[in-house]
């Protein structure tokens, strides 16, 4: 630092410093801390609408997802379980179903076949308790069925928001994207809590209660298979889907991301995802791409397969095909 | 330590006394700030649904904010480099300044992170041993390294040499100079690792381009010395501390050639994107024509245009050495630089979405209350470290002032 003598001013004394309070400054003094208080407390009245247990003390020292216990995790399933009764009216069956040995799933979705009818969103809705305002609200799927123009396959002059009064139309074709499950994904690696990662069966899962909700894996998915809590979701009782698991579709809290687990809940013990049981075209195959003989390994071997944006490197386990 | 319990106490007096005008900018701030951290409140019980942000463009205005302040308070280095570096006397009387400015912007950029954050209440999973912190996969986790070292490093620094002073002593070089100089890289650590959050995501094609750390780096040392042109004459005119026009003039020249680094840069991005136009500049057809009638960032970014260009044309002519010009030109380069650098960064990068959709992005009221109110919070602390440091540096606060005499012959 200089001493430039133009910026030597005279020291102030000790008792100029040390001004004795009057009575008058310390009048003066107590009025702004009040006013400064009382706004404090008008600035921070919204937190007196939080719900209670909204933030919980059992939260904030619950672990990471990996680390638990099994026997904190049985607490803590029997806990969400309480609470999502108390808050929806449904008590949900909420397990923690576990990969199989051997098994690594992959999809396959036949372009030649699919209409475009968007079932597959909706079962995906009805299967796992994505939030929505009404029954046409299909936002959280997480299936978006594009609309293409015949000639290419150029996403840019793509439509997600297509609503003729009949489907398949002339000139178009139809391409429904969700999680592409990728091998090389990004969204896990740039996660700074890890809180979503690749399970052994290769499927992307998101602990909801790990999650501190920044977004970055929406930022770096090339899909947009993500989608987050803006709000508490909103869901009626019949909308509920009772058999849930933790890292799959159980009730999301507010403020944390959500994707496609395949259904894990229910492709774990050996059912189809939702989205292929209602397709009605059966344009959808899915099976463990680690067994030879399955559907999808005859399908990879034999039909002309084509992988969503190969060029950025995810090396998805979800594979578009055609019929000729 | 009773010594030092005695400066805090007298510091604490001397930030309660001041003239009316500081009363009123303090009490208006002061204000902004309550504002700002009820509509947080707002935020927090109903979620971040009450901002402007959906599942297509996922980041909004917190993030633009964030990215436009890491860089400037990453320009403070702009202040260090001449001071220690090439020992330019002059700008030690301002150096100090700039540190603070650093500490008050990235205060503002954790604050910007942290009302991003979906879950706040969670944000200890971020720190070992509570959490599990995905380094050095995720530049997330290195970005919060890097920003609070460089909030450690710049309290330490203007922390100790302003104690000396109030003590009368003289600094022990071992104690700063090696941090001045880690600081030197660490600002730009942390400008460059910013940039790497976008950079490195190729499934964002209007991100995933190497030119974007450069330019980072290039527009970070115009808003942050134009800042600080502005913040020394009001520190000149409202307060007993004198500041020369040599500092000014560095800072000048520094804004000058990084001005024209910067658009540069940006000439030849806007080369690539629009000679041989591919799929991928559709983010950039977006900002500057709009696309498939979409326009809605199509009147910010021609006035940043505007602005940044203003704010060239009078750095490179001889109206730059006007003071009055000067100052047009910095407040047009920091306007300019803050639309083109937050909301012409981080929008476009969503939209179109990666599947090709294109939804809008606005900030809503209340997201805009949080954002003022984080900026508002910034300029208390910055004007309250200056009510402080400023009798320190001059000499009007000192710990003996009766030695005042003996230290001023040493």
């Amino acid at each position: 630092m200089n001493n430039d003598p133009q910026n030597v001013a005279s020291p102030k004394t000790i008792e100029q410093v040390y001004r004795p309070i009057t009575r008058r400054t310390f009048l003066k003094g107590a009025a702004a801390s009040m006013v400064g208080v009382a706004g404090l407390m008008a600035a921070l009245k919204p937190l007196l609408e939080l719900e209670s247990g909204s933030v919980t003390l059992d939260e904030l020292l619950q672990r990471h997802y990996r680390e638990l216990k099994p026997e904190d995790l049985q607490r803590i399933l029997a806990s969400l379980a309480a609470r999502a009764e108390q808050e929806y009216g449904v008590r949900p069956n909420l397990r923690d179903v576990k990969p199989m040995a051997g098994v690594e799933f992959g999809y396959a979705l036949n372009l030649s076949r699919c209409i475009g009818c968007r079932k597959c969103a909706h079962a995906c809705l009805a299967e796992n308790n994505q939030s929505r305002d009404d029954e046409d609200d299909i936002e959280m799927s997480y299936i978006r069925v594009l609309e293409l123009n015949q000639g290419a396959i150029n996403l840019e002059t793509s439509t997600a928001y297509f609503d003729p009064e009949t489907v398949p139309q002339p000139d178009k074709y139809y391409m429904p994207v969700q999680c592409q499950q990728c091998r090389e994904s990004p969204c896990t690696k740039v996660c700074p809590v890890q809180a979503t990662w690749q399970e052994a069966d290769g499927i992307v899962v998101v602990d909801y209660n790990w999650c501190i909700g920044c977004r970055y894996c929406m930022a770096a998915c090339p899909y947009d298979a993500r989608r987050f809590n803006y709000k508490k979701p909103t869901l009626k009782p019949e909308q509920i889907n009772p058999n849930q698991s933790y890292l799959s579709n159980r009730i999301r809290p507010k403020g944390v991301v959500e994707k496609c687990t395949f259904c894990l809940h229910r492709t774990r013990e050996g059912k189809y995802p939702a989205c292929l049981e209602v397709c009605p075209t059966g344009a959808r195959v899915f099976g463990n791409l680690l067994d030879p003989n399955s559907e999808i390994n005859y399908i990879l071997n034999h039909k002309r397969v084509y992988i969503l944006k190969e060029d950025v490197g995810t090396q998805p386990r979800f594979y578009y095909f055609f019929d000729k | 330590m009773r010594d030092y319990l005695t400066f805090l106490f007298r510091v604490w007096r001397l930030s309660w006394q001041g003239s009316v005008k500081y009363y009123a900018w303090m009490t208006a701030l002061t204000v902004l700030v309550l504002v700002g951290l009820h509509a947080w409140a707002r935020q927090f019980v109903d979620g971040l649904e009450v901002t402007g942000m959906t599942n297509q463009v996922s980041w909004g205005a917190y993030i633009a904010n964030f990215t436009f302040l890491v860089g400037v308070a990453a320009a403070a280095v702009m202040l260090v480099i001449p001071a220690y570096v090439y020992r330019k006397e002059h700008m030690h009387a301002v150096v100090i300044f700039g540190e603070l400015l650093a500490i008050a912007v990235i205060v503002m950029c954790l604050l910007f992170v942290m009302v991003d954050l979906g879950r706040p209440d969670r944000f200890h999973h971020m720190i070992p041993p509570f959490g599990v912190f995905n380094f050095p996969s995720s530049i997330l986790s290195w970005d919060v390294i890097v920003l609070n070292g460089y909030l450690l490093l710049n309290l330490h620094i203007a922390g100790y040499l302003l104690y000396c002073r109030y003590r009368g002593r003289q600094p022990t070089r071992r104690f700063y100079i090696p941090f001045v100089f880690l600081s030197i890289a660490w600002a730009v650590s942390i400008h460059t690792v910013t940039a790497f959050l976008y950079v490195g995501l190729a499934g964002r094609s209007y991100w995933h381009h190497p030119l974007v750390p450069a330019r980072f780096l290039a527009s970070a040392f115009v808003a942050g010395p134009a800042l600080m042109i502005l913040a020394f004459q009001i520190i000149h005119r409202t307060t007993k501390y004198f500041i020369g026009a040599q500092p000014i003039t560095t800072l000048r020249m520094i804004m000058t050639v990084a001005m024209i680094i910067n658009m540069f840069l940006l000439f030849s991005e806007l080369f690539t994107e629009f000679y041989s136009p591919t799929q991928h500049a559709a983010a950039a057809h977006y900002l500057y024509f709009g696309l498939h009638g979409h326009q809605g960032l199509v009147p910010w970014i021609w006035t940043a245009m505007g602005l940044d260009a203003i704010g060239l044309v009078l750095l490179i002519t001889p109206a730059g050495r006007r003071m009055l010009w000067l100052n047009v030109a910095c407040v047009t380069c920091f306007v300019g630089i803050w639309i083109e650098k937050g909301m012409g960064l981080i929008i476009p990068g969503f939209v179109p979405s990666p599947l090709g959709q294109i939804v809008e992005y606005l900030p809503t009221r209340n997201e805009t209350l949080v954002c003022l109110g984080i900026w508002a919070l910034g300029a208390l602390m910055f004007t309250w470290m200056l009510r402080v440091a400023i009798p320190i540096m001059n000499g009007s606060l000192r710990a003996n002032p009766e030695l005042v005499t003996i230290t001023k012959s040493t």
